[in-house]
């Protein structure tokens, strides 16, 4: 009896102490591996998109990340490596109940219109979304008034707005998104942005294959670089493309002046050019307030440059270096 | 309902609404009428022919009976034809398209995803041969008032034939592309019956090397089993008693009813395919 009474309260404790714990992440995968013959395909990738996360998926062709997103979703047996979703092993398939996944390649039942699409892919998810709700899915991606067509007769860029809407249909708290923008117009990618934005916003997290390196930058939180099947780089945008600096030209600068250049952040001089390590959690209002200090203490501006490194050069970089070090 | 048999059945429904859509359906549709109309003209002229007494009324059964299992061939052939390439592109073709990525991203398991697609098929390839066996005996039962003893155990065997293939069709399009899927299945359906032939030419002549040829191939694949028992229940038997003799070895009589072992095997064969092709279809990348 005193046994059963003690398991009880472990098992409470055990239960208080799992609630107690964050969420677990929306997808973590470690040491994934996947060869195609002789071709390595993808060695040894470990990732997580947190909950609420918006993470970035680069890299050039043929660098696994597709591959990468269907050994995640269990669509290509990884050789080696473990995937957890929404805190479950993926190999269990109850894990992708919540998951929503727009792949590059996109076809769905040409016989089928697309309201049946929908009402399919609920019915697989076992979500049980009323028709209202599938309704306003595709009005979402801008295809209410062709609800009731077969989708034999839809443009590629239809069949992926279509695609967008069966990722987003059954209420996901994570959306996998490969080259969702491929097939539209800039409207299309306007939309799909947006999309993107208003999914983070409701705390769903989203990993985001894109070649549109400006697409990504203005989304994402996290970007994960791949190459050649390994993670070359992640981190936050911040993180993966340095801190932000300002280029100065000044005269007539005094040590007050001095002084409080040093105070926004490290300085180095040349000439009568300075150059200012701004922080990195500036919200943008750095720059103008130091002109204005600058200013009030006498010194002369001539010019102000503020520079950042795109992510597109950061990637360029960073996959230069890769192939350098393989050679 | 669990998650498994709500995908089964989502995916049979599925499976049973893409064969109603797309032109498959017409093309068998237009095809079997096409083979009823001709082989109630067929008949018709059978029966006129009797009634000039040139055929007695024993002989006229067994041609009818002879006839009719031609002409249920030919209505196994299509359904043959039809599931095959049905079944080939449902796995092979849905990856090659792409289809199947969003739909195995779901909590589906891949082998509720084939059973569904197994259930559907076989719903549509019995439901084929049933509407169309039976439609087939009307008309000879109009033409020349001949009705076969056992129609019920005949369809269900012809039923059982389109299984078995559909069942192979379905393994081999987890391995090869929808159309070689297709052709394969289709390929080995004829070469059993053609070897079923060679095996009754040999028992005819009594050569057993070459009557073995029948038997191993209709264990290797029982389409040609099964359809031999289905024949055996459409012909008259006391014709087949009167005459039998002179006609050993003709393709479209069958001396002897299946046994139970057979059909036990049938089961078998089907659920050890299925088996396998469930494997293959698991082990798949997309």
């Amino acid at each position: 009896m005193e046994t059963t009474l003690g398991d009880a309260a472990a098992r409470q404790a055990a239960a208080d102490l799992v609630a107690g714990l964050p969420a677990a992440p929306a997808a973590w995968c470690t040491g994934l591996r996947k060869r195609y013959g002789k071709r390595v395909a993808v060695q040894d990738v470990s990732l997580q998109v947190g909950r609420g996360e918006v993470v970035g998926l680069l890299g050039p062709n043929g660098a696994g990340k597709t591959t990468v997103i269907k050994m995640l979703l269990g669509l290509v047996r990884p050789d080696a490596g473990e995937v957890m979703l929404l805190g479950r092993p993926a190999t269990d398939p109850a894990a992708r109940v919540r998951v929503g996944y727009l792949p590059e390649l996109f076809r769905y039942q040409p016989w089928l219109t697309a309201a049946e699409v929908l009402a399919l892919h609920d019915r697989l998810a076992g979500v049980g979304v009323p028709v209202a709700e599938q309704r306003e899915c595709l009005a979402l991606v801008g295809l209410a008034e062709r609800a009731g067509d077969r989708l034999g007769g839809f443009s590629k860029g239809m069949q992926q707005r279509l695609g967008l809407a069966v990722a987003l249909v059954a209420r996901p708290e994570f959306v996998v998104l490969d080259e969702p923008t491929s097939a539209l117009d800039p409207l299309g990618r306007a939309d799909v942005r947006d999309i993107v934005l208003s999914l983070r916003e409701r705390g769903v997290a989203v990993l985001l294959n894109s070649h549109l390196i400006g697409e990504v930058e203005r989304v994402c939180d996290r970007v994960v670089i791949l190459n050649s099947g390994r993670v070359a780089a992640s981190g936050t945008l911040a993180e993966l493309l340095g801190q932000r600096e300002v280029h100065l030209h000044l005269t007539d600068l005094n040590p007050a002046a001095e002084e409080r250049l040093a105070a926004v952040g490290l300085v180095e001089r040349a000439g009568e050019w300075s150059t200012v390590a701004l922080p990195a959690d500036d919200p943008g209002t750095a720059i103008p307030d130091l002109v204005r200090d600058l200013v009030a203490l006498g010194t002369r501006v001539h010019a102000v440059e503020p520079t950042r490194i795109s992510l597109e050069e950061r990637l360029l970089g960073i996959l230069r270096d890769g192939a350098g070090e393989q050679r | 309902m669990t998650g498994t048999a709500r995908t089964v059945l989502t995916i049979a429904a599925l499976t049973l609404r893409e064969a109603s859509r797309r032109k498959v359906l017409r093309a068998l549709a237009a095809l079997t009428l096409t083979l009823l109309v001709l082989s109630g003209w067929g008949f018709s002229r059978l029966a006129a022919e009797s009634d000039f007494g040139s055929l007695t009324s024993g002989e006229t059964r067994l041609v009818a009976s002879q006839l009719l299992n031609l002409v249920m061939f030919g209505i196994s052939l299509i359904a043959a034809l039809g599931t095959a390439f049905l079944a080939g592109p449902t796995v092979s073709g849905e990856s090659e398209s792409g289809i199947a990525l969003a739909m195995l991203a779901r909590p589906v398991r891949r082998s509720a995803v084939l059973l569904g697609k197994w259930l559907g098929l076989v719903a549509f390839g019995s439901g084929f041969l049933v509407l169309a066996g039976l439609a087939q005996c009307l008309v000879v039962l109009v033409t020349v008032d001949y009705w076969p003893p056992q129609p019920v155990a005949a369809l269900a065997l012809l039923a059982a034939q389109t299984v078995v293939l559909l069942t192979l069709g379905l393994l081999l399009s987890t391995v090869i592309s929808p159309m070689a899927s297709g052709v394969v299945a289709v390929g080995l359906f004829g070469a059993t019956w053609i070897a079923g032939v060679v095996g009754g030419v040999g028992a005819a002549l009594g050569n057993e090397g070459v009557e073995r040829v029948g038997a191993v191939s209709r264990m290797l694949l029982p389409t040609d089993g099964l359809w031999r028992g289905a024949m055996h229940a459409f012909q008259d038997p006391a014709a087949l008693a009167q005459f039998g003799a002179e006609m050993a070895g003709f393709p479209f009589l069958s001396e002897a009813p299946l046994t139970a072992t057979y059909l036990g095997w049938a089961a078998l064969w089907v659920a050890m395919v299925w088996g396998l092709a469930a494997v293959s279809f698991r082990r798949k990348d997309l």
